[in-house]
């Protein structure tokens, strides 16, 4: 385990060195951040309304009570959104759609040859594959976050109006009642560091993949696998410490 | 010229180098042969940086290579063209892209004076009009020729060649040679092809080295091959009924 720590270490100390040219990197992280951005604001967007309009139905029903206001479901459901669904379930999406893409991208450069070449050219191959990705997702995904939260209520504004379980006028209310700045911003810390261990691990497995076709599969795989449980590690931290 | 001092490499408890010495000479083509496992691969990778000797030194042009760290080695890398046994070329990027990827990178010329470079390099290896194809759209034939076209775009000093002929029927393989080797001459450079196809060794194995059990067993040219005596070269070499017959007729 120590072992993989260095070298993952290594790797991003590497990944980090000075470019050769920088236009040629600039241009490869406009690449990524199209990729990352406006690849995944699909799946973001969908995923975003169905638990946001998913959390305010639950909600609605475990407050169905007469001595409870129903705009305390508005807020529940807000803070839920901003503070843990957004974040983290796309988080966990992104890894799935973001991160494999990353490891099977580099692990088949690795398994090609492609990294070699690189290599053989005086290309420093961590840097020229890597930094972009990891940059490219600290920034996109913050924003797919503010993106997944303004749907998640929204979301949840139209489970009101066609529910009925809470009238939409309450929803809203709930919504705007005792809102917390700092709630966005521990939403955004949790998607800067979220967007750094998903490229960040993904990276390495994919660059560290040795064999073939079944390998590729095998790093794309564990890329995700420890992207999630590092995202739900790294949730809690942050929650504990922010909050 | 390149030098090769003593190398040794091992890999765990598999020591698959042992003490190999050598000199590459420009405008030849150096010819590394020898069967599957013999440390071919691995030798053209310690050559080049891809492994790092375990025991030894490489020499370009009198320059102690295994001794430099990574920014070091990049002036020289920059004189240094590979081609890889599958082409290795980036899959995202067109033919042209791929050429001038490292003109992009490590020269200050304009973007016409790149395209220009990258057009005079397919038109070289007899593929202009191919810039905007991809990687996939290309046959296995075509790849290595764009493959030579990426490694000659920087005007490398050094060219390495590994398994120029696998996988390419008998007509395209002679081509490749045919290509390397009026690559070599008309620009002076050090070629080191690592090979174990007989029909490159006879046609441009100028300066034949030839590993056994990671040790060099044998050094001469091609003409010389015929006439050894070294039995575990010759059973290599006359493997084949063909290659007998054709020496029964020498």
């Amino acid at each position: 385990m120590f072992h993989s720590l260095g070298k993952y270490l290594l790797l991003l100390r590497l990944s980090f060195r000075k470019p050769e040219k920088f236009s040629v990197y600039w241009a490869e992280v406009m690449r990524e951040m199209v990729s990352i951005g406006i690849g995944s604001l699909g799946i973001i967007a969908i995923i975003s309304l169905f638990i946001g309009a998913a959390t305010t139905i639950q909600v609605a029903f475990q407050l169905s009570s007469p001595l409870v206001s129903m705009t305390i479901a508005g807020k529940i459901a807000r803070d839920s959104t901003i503070l843990e669904f957004s974040p983290t379930i796309s988080a966990l999406v992104l890894a799935g759609r973001v991160g494999s893409s990353i490891a099977s991208q580099i692990g088949t450069m690795r398994v090609t040859e492609q990294i070699d070449a690189l290599e053989i050219m005086g290309v420093n191959a961590p840097g020229y594959l890597i930094s972009p990705k990891i940059i490219a997702s600290m920034s996109m995904i913050p924003l797919l976050v503010i993106v997944s939260i303004t749907l998640g209520l929204t979301g949840g504004y139209l489970a009101c109006v066609f529910s009925g379980d809470i009238t939409p006028g309450d929803y809203i209310a709930g919504v705007r009642d005792g809102f917390d700045g700092l709630t966005v911003q521990v939403a955004l810390v949790k998607a800067i560091v979220f967007g750094f261990l998903i490229s960040s691990i993904c990276a390495y497995q994919g660059f560290y993949t040795s064999g073939g076709a079944l390998e590729v599969g095998q790093s794309s795989t564990k890329g995700v696998v420890y992207s999630c449980v590092m995202i739900l590690f790294a949730d809690l931290v942050i929650t504990r410490i922010m909050l | 010229m390149i030098e090769i001092k003593d190398i040794y490499k091992t890999f765990g408890e598999n020591e698959v180098l042992k003490g190999i010495s050598a000199s590459f000479q420009p405008g030849k083509n150096n010819l590394i042969i020898g069967s599957s496992g013999s440390g071919k691969t691995t030798l053209l990778k310690c050559i080049v940086g891809l492994h790092e000797p375990t025991k030894g030194d490489v020499f370009f042009s009198g320059e102690n290579f295994t001794d430099m760290n990574f920014e070091q080695r990049v002036p020289i890398r920059t004189h240094i063209g590979m081609l890889f046994q599958n082409s290795a070329l980036f899959d995202s990027m067109t033919v042209e892209e791929n050429i001038m990827f490292p003109l992009n990178l490590f020269t200050q010329k304009t973007k016409a004076e790149k395209l220009e470079r990258a057009n005079f390099c397919l038109e070289r290896v007899n593929l202009a009009g191919t810039n905007k194809l991809y990687p996939a759209e290309l046959s296995g034939g075509m790849k290595k020729r764009v493959g030579i076209a990426r490694a000659i775009s920087m005007q490398p000093k050094y060219l390495f060649v590994d398994e120029p002929n696998s996988g390419l029927d008998p007509k395209t393989s002679i081509l490749i040679d045919d290509l390397i080797n009026e690559l070599t001459e008309e620009y002076n450079i050090t070629t080191v092809i690592v090979t174990h196809d007989m029909n490159s060794v006879m046609g441009i194995g100028e300066h034949v080295i030839f590993l056994h059990n990671g040790e060099k067993w044998w050094e001469g040219s091609n003409k010389e091959i015929a006439h050894t005596d070294n039995k575990e070269l010759n059973d290599f070499v006359f493997a084949s009924k063909f290659m007998q017959a054709a020496k029964a007729k020498l």
